[in-house]
């Protein structure tokens, strides 16, 4: 039997589409607002065409074509406004560069750039913290802003809201899209794990009673932190984070009893955890060792996480052998969610 | 949610016949993709069944057969484990794999269970079975 269309296919293509097409409008037009709109527009000229014509073959270049025309389109007429028209096609020209004749290349050659890019602006300081976990879950984890609500547990006015202020805000500040260099780099990279790492918690605080939204944040905090991996994979607390992100997703339906009663790592049932992310934590971890960023402040979390989890049974924990237990520096910042 | 992604085995997988560089290329290419966007939890691509063997179970009688099987479309030769939000987002990513094979190939998407899927059939027995099976993997994985 052949499968039928429905909203979910859509709903599919644009989880998979929307941060790499986000990321490439806003390197092409620079405004996160703008090429925020320009991919909403192309995903409701899809929800229009493709009940009828079926998914096309390759559903991003679609997605992609669309909404670069628009952006010719929006460009051309502000470029209209008080300048010559001789100006405007150098304008388009420097601003969309090789996009006018190759739009699908001008988008696909540079989309791991763009995307850290993108992690880097709605993560910026400027931004409060909401803000920045608002917006990055918005650009780059594809959710609407009614699921950010559902899983904050907040007014979708007050999430709509943030959003639209810090878009405003990044554009009033003219922060550049660009992937910060030197010294900026750790400062802008911190944030970036931070923002990553308050959705893992805001995910792995939430109760047995909660939306189901709530957990799934965990699973959205791990998915952008395996992205970030793949994108800076150079950096040791990244994979820091992501180590410590699956040790302690690993554990998680096994911390609450039958009745939804919490229960300490210590007198957890082993059997339970999840054994495929304890693998994949202890991984990273290991890459974290190969980059020799033992003494990241996630890494750190990480290791003791890790002594748990090498462990049959809560006797048999290695409290000690760790580097985690032996080599941590003193000096190293816990960051501000492990209070 | 996650999902198992199996590739179907065929005449030419179960000759033993190894990928070309071209297909290995695309896989690889793939491959990368899915982790790159942090879909992709593990992949495995299996030997031809001739290197395998079955268990059959009769109550409590063993029997060990030797492979190869014949009937090859209900053999599998590799596959993909999937952490996505739906099945439609696991059809899409696989819609975007490169055939595996020359002509025609099949790829199945099952669903994984989860251990809450059980519910109450998973007694405090079971349980106590599954934290000796964790351990030994715990095991496993330190080596």
């Amino acid at each position: 039997m052949q499968a039928r269309l429905g909203d979910g296919v859509i709903d599919a293509v644009w989880k998979i589409e929307s941060p790499k097409l986000i990321a490439g409008l806003v390197r092409i037009v620079r405004d996160v607002e703008l090429a925020e709109d320009l991919a909403q527009d192309a995903l409701v000229a899809a929800l229009e065409r493709w009940p009828k014509s079926g998914v096309p073959s390759n559903p991003g270049a679609w997605l992609t074509a669309t909404a670069k025309y628009r952006a010719i389109d929006v460009l051309r007429r502000q470029a209209l406004h008080g300048r010559r028209r001789e100006e405007i096609g150098r304008e388009i020209e420097a601003r969309l560069g090789t996009a006018v004749e190759d739009p699908d290349a001008a988008l696909d050659d540079s989309i791991g750039d763009d995307l850290l890019g993108l992690m880097f602006t709605a993560c910026h300081p400027i931004l409060s913290p909401e803000a920045r976990v608002a917006l990055t879950l918005r650009l780059l984890g594809g959710l609407t802003t009614a699921e950010i609500a559902r899983a904050f547990l907040v007014p979708e006015p007050t999430v709509a809201q943030r959003i639209v202020r810090a878009k405003r805000a990044l554009a009033e500040a003219g922060v550049p899209f660009e992937i910060p260099r030197g010294p900026e780099r750790d400062a802008r990279l911190a944030s970036v794990l931070e923002v990553i790492y308050l959705v893992f918690n805001e995910g792995y605080s939430a109760t047995a009673g909660d939306d189901w939204m709530r957990p799934a944040l965990c699973e959205e905090a791990l998915r952008l932190g395996r992205v970030l991996a793949g994108l800076a994979s150079e950096e040791p607390e990244v994979h820091g984070l992501v180590a410590l992100m699956e040790l302690q997703a690993s554990r998680l339906r096994a911390r609450a009893g039958r009745s939804g009663e919490p229960i300490l790592l210590l007198d957890q049932d082993r059997g339970r955890w999840d054994w495929i992310l304890i693998h994949r934590g202890l991984a990273a971890l290991e890459r974290v060792e190969a980059l020799d960023g033992k003494s990241g402040a996630y890494a750190l979390q990480a290791a003791i996480a890790a002594c748990h989890a090498r462990a049959r049974t809560a006797a048999e924990t290695d409290w000690g052998g760790s580097w985690a237990c032996t080599g941590g520096s003193p000096g190293s910042h816990p960051p501000p969610s492990w209070r | 949610m996650r999902f198992m992604v199996m590739v179907k085995a065929n005449r030419e997988s179960e000759s033993g016949t190894l990928p070309d560089e071209k297909l290995l290329t695309e896989m690889g290419k793939f491959n990368e993709e899915l982790v790159k966007a942090g879909v992709l939890l593990a992949a495995e691509g299996l030997q031809p069944s001739s290197k395998g063997a079955r268990v059959r179970f009769s109550g409590t009688k063993r029997t060990v057969i030797d492979g190869p099987f014949a009937e090859t479309k209900e053999l599998i030769a590799g596959f993909w484990l999937f952490q996505v939000k739906s099945l439609e987002e696991a059809i899409e990513w696989v819609k975007r794999s490169p055939n595996p094979f020359a002509g025609e190939s099949e790829i199945e998407i099952r669903q994984v269970f989860e251990p809450e899927d059980f519910g109450p059939a998973l007694t405090a027995e079971l349980q106590e079975q599954e934290k000796l099976l964790g351990a030994r993997m715990a095991e496993n994985a330190k080596r």
